[in-house]
C-alpha cells in the first residue's frame, strides 16, 4: 500500500484523520457539546426537490458509492481480454451480488450475442441432435435457484503467501446470484440422451469456446441453463442470453454464451481441463477433474480494505461462507489467530451451493486482533488452514485455494493481510 | 424412456454439426485429414504466433510459453508448457483450430494446424524437422508428461483430516505473523491506481 499523503474522503484518509485526533468524530458523536448543524439547519434536500422519475430509466448506485466497483490487478494476466476482475466484497453485505459489480472472467472478451442470433445444438449420443432458438429455450418448465459461482482460482495468488490486500482481491472471484432457466436434465431428455453417454462436452459461442467435460451424472442431476439472475437477463459479460449453472463446482464449467452440448462417453480432455483446471502437487503430477469447490470463508469486514474507523466499543464483524459440497452449517471467527473460536450468528439458515452471510458482534477495545473465519459444511466438513493444505499440495496447484484467511488488525483499526504459524 | 418431451426446437441438420461439432479427442475422434512439417508450420508461427508467443515458442512478455520447462513441475516455479505439462496432441491442436490466433480464431485450415502443432513440437526438442504430424500419427504422438494426471482424489487425500470435529479452545500455544501482504506492495490502492 502506499505511504503517500492521502487527503480527501478515502477511507484511509479519514483513518489518518481520525488516528490523529483519537478518534474524535467517534467521541463527538457520542458526546455532542454542541447542536449539529445536519439537524439545526434545513439542508437543500429537505427544501428545494430531488430528480424526477425519468432521470434515470435504469439507475446506477449513487456516487458516493463509486468505490463499490469491479477491480483489475493488471499484473496477473498478460492483457484485459483473456482476464479476471474482482466483486468488492469488502463492501457488500447479505448474500446477493448485484450484477453490475458481479467478477468477470473472460478467454476472449465478453462477447455481444443478441438472442435473435443465438443458437443452442444438442448433439453427439442422443435420439435426435436438436437446435434450440432462444425463444425455444423460453418455452421449457423453468426453474429457479440461487448459487454460487467462484472461479477456480479464487485465493490461487495467496498459495504462497500473503500477497493481494483486501478481500475483494484475495476472495473476491466469486458472485452469488438467484438463477432462473431450465434444467439440463429437461433439455437431455428432449434430445433422448443415449445410456452409453456418461460424459457432456459443453461449450460457449466466443472464440475461446472453453470447452469443459462434465459426467453426464451431474449434467442430470442438478446442472441448469439460466437466462435470467437476480430477476433480470443475463449481463453480457456473463453470458448472455445463455449461460450453464453448475452447483459447487468450480467457475470455469459454468459455460457462458452456451452454444453446444455433446453427449459423449469419453471426456474431450480440453485445454482447459488439461493446461488449465489442472491441480499441480509438490511431486510434479497434477491432479485433474476437480470439479468441487470445497466450504470456504472470509471476513470481508473489517478486512484491508475495511479498516475500523469508528474507534472502540461495538464492532460488527462480517462475512461471507460457502460449500461446493452442501449447505454451510456453521462459520467460527477467531480473534487471536487461531487459539480460541467462537460461533458466529448466520444471517439465515444456508442454502446448499450457495453463499451464507455470517456476524460476529464485538467489543473491540483497540486489542490488536488476528481475526479469521472458518467455516463447517453439512458433510462435516471443515475449512482447513493453509498448512494444512500446503501439506498435501504443496505450493503450485494454483486453484483451489479453500484455506482459512487471516487479516492483521492492528490498535489504529487498519488492517493487513497476513500469514501466521 | 423418458417420461415427457415437448417438442421444441428442430432436428439439427449434418452440415450444422459438421460446423460447430469439432473438439478432438485424445483418441483423435474429431481429426480432420491433413498433415503438415515442422519447417512449413515455422512460417505459420512466425506469421501468426509469434508476435505473442515468440519465435521460439519461448513466450513474449506475460505471454504463454509454448516450449520448454521440461523437468520442472516439482519445482517452486514449474514452467508449464505444450512440452512439459500438456498430457495429449489432440488437446493442442483442438484448442489452436478452435480457438488461436488470440484475436483471430478459427481462421487456419487444417493443415496449417498440423504444421504449427509440428512446430510446437520441434520448439520443445520432441521430433526432428522432417518429422510430419498427420491425423494417421497424432493420435499415437505420446507426450512427455502424458502419465503426470490423475482423478480428484481430495475424497480419499484430504476429507477424513478435515472432517474432525474443530478445536474450539486452546487450540495453539502461540500465534506468529509469518508474512505480510503490505510488503509485496503489489496490491493496486485507489481506483485511478492500478500499478504496479
Amino acid at each position: 500500500m502506499s505511504d503517500k499523503p492521502n487527503t480527501g474522503t478515502t477511507r484511509r484518509g479519514f483513518l489518518a484523520a481520525s488516528a490523529a485526533t483519537g478518534s474524535a468524530l467517534v467521541a463527538n458523536a457520542a458526546h455532542a457539546q454542541t447542536p449539529d448543524p445536519m439537524i439545526t439547519e434545513v439542508q437543500e434536500w429537505a427544501s428545494g426537490l430531488g430528480v424526477g422519475v425519468d432521470d434515470a430509466p435504469y439507475g446506477l448506485p449513487i456516487r458516493f458509492e463509486s468505490d463499490v466497483i469491479r477491480r483489475n490487478v493488471e499484473w496477473l494476466t498478460a492483457d484485459v481480454i483473456s482476464s479476471i476482475n474482482f466483486t468488492p466484497i469488502h463492501a457488500l453485505d447479505g448474500t446477493i451480488t448485484p450484477q453490475g459489480c458481479a467478477f468477470e472472467r473472460h478467454h476472449s472478451g465478453a462477447i455481444e450475442l443478441s438472442k435473435d442470433d443465438y443458437r443452442l445444438m444438442i448433439n453427439g449420443l442422443v435420439d435426435t441432435p436438436l437446435v434450440f432458438t432462444y425463444a425455444d429455450l423460453e418455452r421449457f418448465p423453468r426453474v429457479t435457484r440461487t448459487c454460487f459461482l467462484e472461479c477456480a482460482a479464487n485465493s490461487g495468488m495467496e498459495w504462497a503467501g500473503a500477497q493481494l490486500n483486501g478481500s475483494q482481491f484475495t476472495h473476491g472471484m466469486i458472485h452469488n446470484m438467484e438463477y432462473t432457466g431450465v434444467t439440463l436434465r429437461t433439455l437431455l431428455e428432449e434430445a433422448g440422451v443415449q445410456p452409453i453417454a456418461n460424459w457432456l462436452f459443453v461449450e460457449g459461442a466466443d472464440a475461446s469456446s472453453n470447452g469443459r467435460s462434465i459426467p453426464m451424472e451431474k449434467a442430470l442431476d442438478d446442472c441448469m441453463i439460466a437466462f435470467k439472475a437476480n430477476g433480470e437477463a443475463l449481463r453480457m459479460e456473463h453470458g448472455y442470453p445463455v449461460r450453464l449453472i453448475v452447483p459447487g463446482w468450480e467457475g470455469n464449467l459454468w459455460v457462458k454464451w452456451l452454444r453446444r452440448m455433446e453427449a459423449t462417453d469419453a471426456p474431450v480432455e480440453s485445454r482447459e481441463e488439461t493446461s488449465k483446471y489442472t491441480d499441480t502437487m509438490a511431486n510434479g503430477t497434477s491432479r485433474k477433474f476437480t470439479w468441487v469447490m470445497d466450504a470456504k470463508s472470509v471476513v470481508t469486514a473489517p478486512s484491508p480494505q475495511m479498516p475500523i474507523t469508528h474507534g472502540h466499543g461495538p464492532l460488527v464483524i462480517t462475512g461471507l461462507a460457502w460449500s461446493g459440497r452442501g449447505a454451510v452449517t456453521g462459520v467460527d471467527v477467531s480473534t487471536d489467530g487461531g487459539k480460541t473460536w467462537m460461533p458466529a450468528r448466520l444471517a439465515a439458515p444456508g442454502q446448499d451451493m450457495a453463499l451464507t452471510r455470517f456476524y460476529y458482534d464485538h467489543n473491540w477495545q483497540g486489542e490488536e486482533m488476528l481475526l479469521q473465519s472458518r467455516a463447517t459444511d453439512s458433510t462435516g466438513y471443515v475449512q482447513p488452514t493453509k498448512s494444512q493444505l500446503r501439506a498435501v499440495r504443496g505450493l503450485n496447484s494454483v486453484y483451489h485455494n479453500n484455506a482459512i484467511q487471516t487479516w492483521w488488525i492492528k490498535s489504529n483499526g487498519e488492517a493487513e493481510n497476513v500469514e501466521v504459524s | 424412456i423418458y417420461a415427457q418431451t415437448f417438442g421444441l426446437g428442430r432436428a439439427a441438420l449434418p452440415e450444422e454439426i459438421a460446423a460447430w461439432n469439432r473438439d478432438v479427442r485424445p483418441d483423435g475422434v474429431g481429426l480432420p485429414a491433413g498433415s503438415g512439417d515442422a519447417l512449413t508450420g515455422e512460417g505459420v508461427f512466425e506469421a501468426k504466433c509469434a508476435a505473442c508467443h515468440g519465435d521460439f515458442a519461448e513466450g513474449i512478455g506475460n505471454w504463454p510459453k509454448l516450449a520448454g520447462g521440461m523437468g520442472t513441475l516439482n519445482r517452486q516455479d514449474p514452467l508449464k508448457t505444450v512440452g512439459s505439462y500438456w498430457p495429449h496432441l489432440s488437446t493442442a491442436w483442438d484448442y489452436i483450430n478452435r480457438s488461436m490466433p488470440f484475436g483471430a480464431a478459427q481462421t487456419l485450415e487444417p493443415d496449417e494446424v498440423y504444421a504449427t502443432l509440428a512446430y510446437i513440437l520441434y520448439s520443445n526438442n520432441l521430433i526432428e524437422d522432417d518429422f510430419v504430424l498427420s491425423n494417421e500419427n497424432l493420435a499415437s504422438f505420446e507426450l512427455p508428461n502424458a502419465g503426470g494426471f490423475f482423478m480428484d482424489d481430495r475424497d480419499t487425500t484430504e476429507l477424513a483430516a478435515f472432517s474432525q470435529p474443530a478445536c474450539m479452545e486452546n487450540c495453539k500455544d502461540s500465534v506468529e505473523i509469518t508474512m505480510h501482504a503490505t510488503i509485496l506492495d503489489v496490491t493496486p490502492n485507489d481506483t485511478t491506481d492500478d500499478g504496479p
